[in-house]
């Protein structure tokens, strides 16, 4: 089984010098890319099949291509690395950013010159402090080797990079809203269109692209795309960083050929249930997916079985409900985190996110009525997708429309029962 | 005159910053973190002071520090406890390591202990969910916690 994104990960917690990263072979790919026409590495990237690992899916090949980088097209153009992971139950970045930031480097280099980026950020968490200091040291190293910079590698192509470490906000992984959050702004979302590939970070043309993302382009160059699309299981292309969190016997992040089951993953990978404890449901790819139960624990983890079964593959990380731990609780802690996290900025959002909480708590303390489950439910149309400004509110309302669905027992009980039956 | 907040070495390092920009409140957040990272936290007078430099008005400065959770708006101690409160801590027990934290320190979230020694604070999800529950003590994650980890670990900061 192959593991491009991770097989030179060393397990000593430190991360790959650029001389480690060398001998792997690293930076072949940008040698190799700098003699191709940007349009074909994107015609590559495009066939391969990758798509964003953020969670949203979209083509990366596409994304690329809406970038004009004809003669006449802005001189300025951008390139935003998105290490703002701060998805509930999603530690997979971290583990490429902290093992292997020359990996990423070297897949930004790529992408920027296929849409003919001259700077680049990478727009890291705060939390992220080892990755942080990864990242500074193998920029530095980059530069040193003439990898960025003026001219790379005598090609003639000159591209800047720099790290903007985050203070916080899980709204700044929204794409536009980390365009603002980079121009020293509050970030709220910005309207679209204009898209980002046509007027983003200072106006200018910007793709933002996640760091499992850009970590994968470096293999797609150097072996093709139809290696990328024979790695994954059901011909999506490409391998996957898939985790497990929760009361599972060995929580933990394994990068598997894309389209595994779940079963595969949670019984597998993840050893089962801790000894006690029954599989009650799963949140597939981090808190703003939608509940999958037993009877989904065969479904493939790639993006369109997962859609099909009713969820979202999300980040790929998985967090596991089980029999001992209370689902109103379980989804009251995330409704409280996303109205924590909302910007404020459009009203459904702002008004009804904490509303949810609200209710939320009081079916935990008690005080929960049956009209309550009618509100719930009306929030989740109330926040679809579309009535809001951005994918927080409707992402947020994921667990919650499949709680109702999936566990409206047991938050009949919590009213007929005046309090938390798990408390 | 009064004292000014901003030393000579804080407004060189933020100078630095906007040079890059195309406009001066483009720096605002990297300002913003600079005098943090100098003073601790982000005064009244430090907001006024960073308006002037970046040729904006002490409310957009502000509508940006108190917008963004980890810029401290109030004082804090001398290390900053950040404890993870989101979904797969709060399953793996998170709320014990809470409550045994305010026993210990005798402080809720937004307090400070006698002597400015601790802070402490929740954060959202720390992305070390297969190593929950955890915390973050200024630059440093605490993973796997159990109460009696807890008490050895802030041992080790004076």
């Amino acid at each position: 089984m192959e593991k491009p994104l991770t097989q030179h990960i060393k397990n000593d917690g430190s991360w790959l010098t650029l001389k480690e990263y060398e001998k792997t072979g690293g930076y072949s790919a940008l040698k190799k890319a700098l003699q191709m026409k940007p349009a074909e590495i994107t015609q590559i990237v495009t066939d391969s099949g990758l798509k964003g690992r953020g969670g949203a899916g979209f083509s990366t090949g596409k994304k690329w291509s809406t970038i004009d980088i004809s003669e006449n097209a802005a001189k300025l153009k951008y390139l935003v690395a998105n290490a703002d992971e701060m998805e509930p139950g999603s530690f997979k970045d971290r583990f490429l950013l902290e093992g292997n930031p020359h990996q990423l480097i070297e897949g930004i280099i790529i992408g920027a010159y296929a849409i003919q980026a001259s700077f680049s950020y990478v727009f890291l968490r705060w939390a992220y402090h080892l990755a942080g200091k990864a990242l500074t040291q193998s920029i530095q190293e980059a530069y040193d080797a003439g990898y960025l910079g003026k001219n790379i590698l005598g090609s003639g192509f000159n591209l800047d990079m720099s790290l903007h470490i985050s203070v916080g906000r899980y709204m700044c992984g929204e794409e536009t809203a980390m365009l603002n959050a980079l121009e020293g702004k509050r970030s709220n979302p910005r309207a679209k269109p204009p898209y980002p590939s046509n007027s983003g970070l200072f106006g200018k043309p910007t793709i933002v692209n996640n760091v499992e993302t850009l970590s994968n382009v470096p293999h797609i160059i150097n072996n093709g795309a139809d290696w990328f699309l024979k790695l994954s299981k059901t011909g999506e292309g490409g391998t996957k960083l898939y985790g497990a969190s929760g009361k599972v016997k060995k929580p933990g992040l394994w990068e598997l050929p894309l389209g595994i089951s779940l079963r595969e993953l949670l019984e597998n990978h993840a050893g089962g249930m801790l000894d006690g404890y029954q599989f009650k449901g799963v949140l597939p790819g981090g808190g703003s997916t939608d509940f999958l139960l037993e009877e989904h624990l065969d479904v493939a983890m790639d993006y369109a079985s997962v859609a099909k079964a009713g969820s979202r593959l999300g980040t790929g990380t998985i967090i596991v409900l089980d029999d001992k731990t209370c689902p109103v609780g379980m989804v009251h802690n995330l409704e409280r985190f996303f109205a924590q996290e909302s910007c404020g900025w459009c009203t459904p959002c702002r008004e009804g996110l904490p509303w949810t909480a609200k209710i939320l708590n009081a079916l935990e303390t008690g005080t929960g009525k049956m009209e309550d489950l009618n509100i719930l439910e009306f929030h989740t149309h109330y926040m679809a997708p579309g009535n809001t400004f951005c994918a927080l509110a409707p992402g947020a309302m994921e667990p919650l429309q499949s709680a109702l669905k999936y566990f409206k027992a047991d938050f009949e009980m919590h009213i007929h029962e005046h309090k938390c039956p798990w408390k | 005159m009064t004292e000014k907040i901003l030393t000579n070495e804080d407004i060189t390092e933020i100078e630095k910053v906007y040079q890059h920009f195309p406009l001066r409140s483009a720096a605002c957040i990297e300002g913003l973190k600079i005098i943090q990272k100098n003073h601790r936290w982000v005064s009244d007078d430090a907001v006024k002071e960073l308006a002037e430099l970046l040729e904006m008005s002490p409310a957009a400065i502000d509508s940006v520090a108190t917008y963004y959770s980890l810029i401290f708006r109030r004082p804090v101690g001398r290390h900053v406890i950040m404890v993870c409160d989101s979904v797969s801590c709060w399953i793996m027990g998170y709320e014990e390591i809470l409550s045994h934290l305010k026993d210990r320190l005798k402080i809720g979230y937004g307090e400070t202990t006698p002597e400015d020694r601790f802070t402490l604070l929740s954060i959202c999800c720390l992305g070390t969910c297969d190593h929950a529950p955890a915390i973050m003590i200024n630059d440093d994650l605490h993973r796997d916690l159990t109460p009696d980890k807890l008490d050895a670990i802030l041992e080790t900061y004076k």
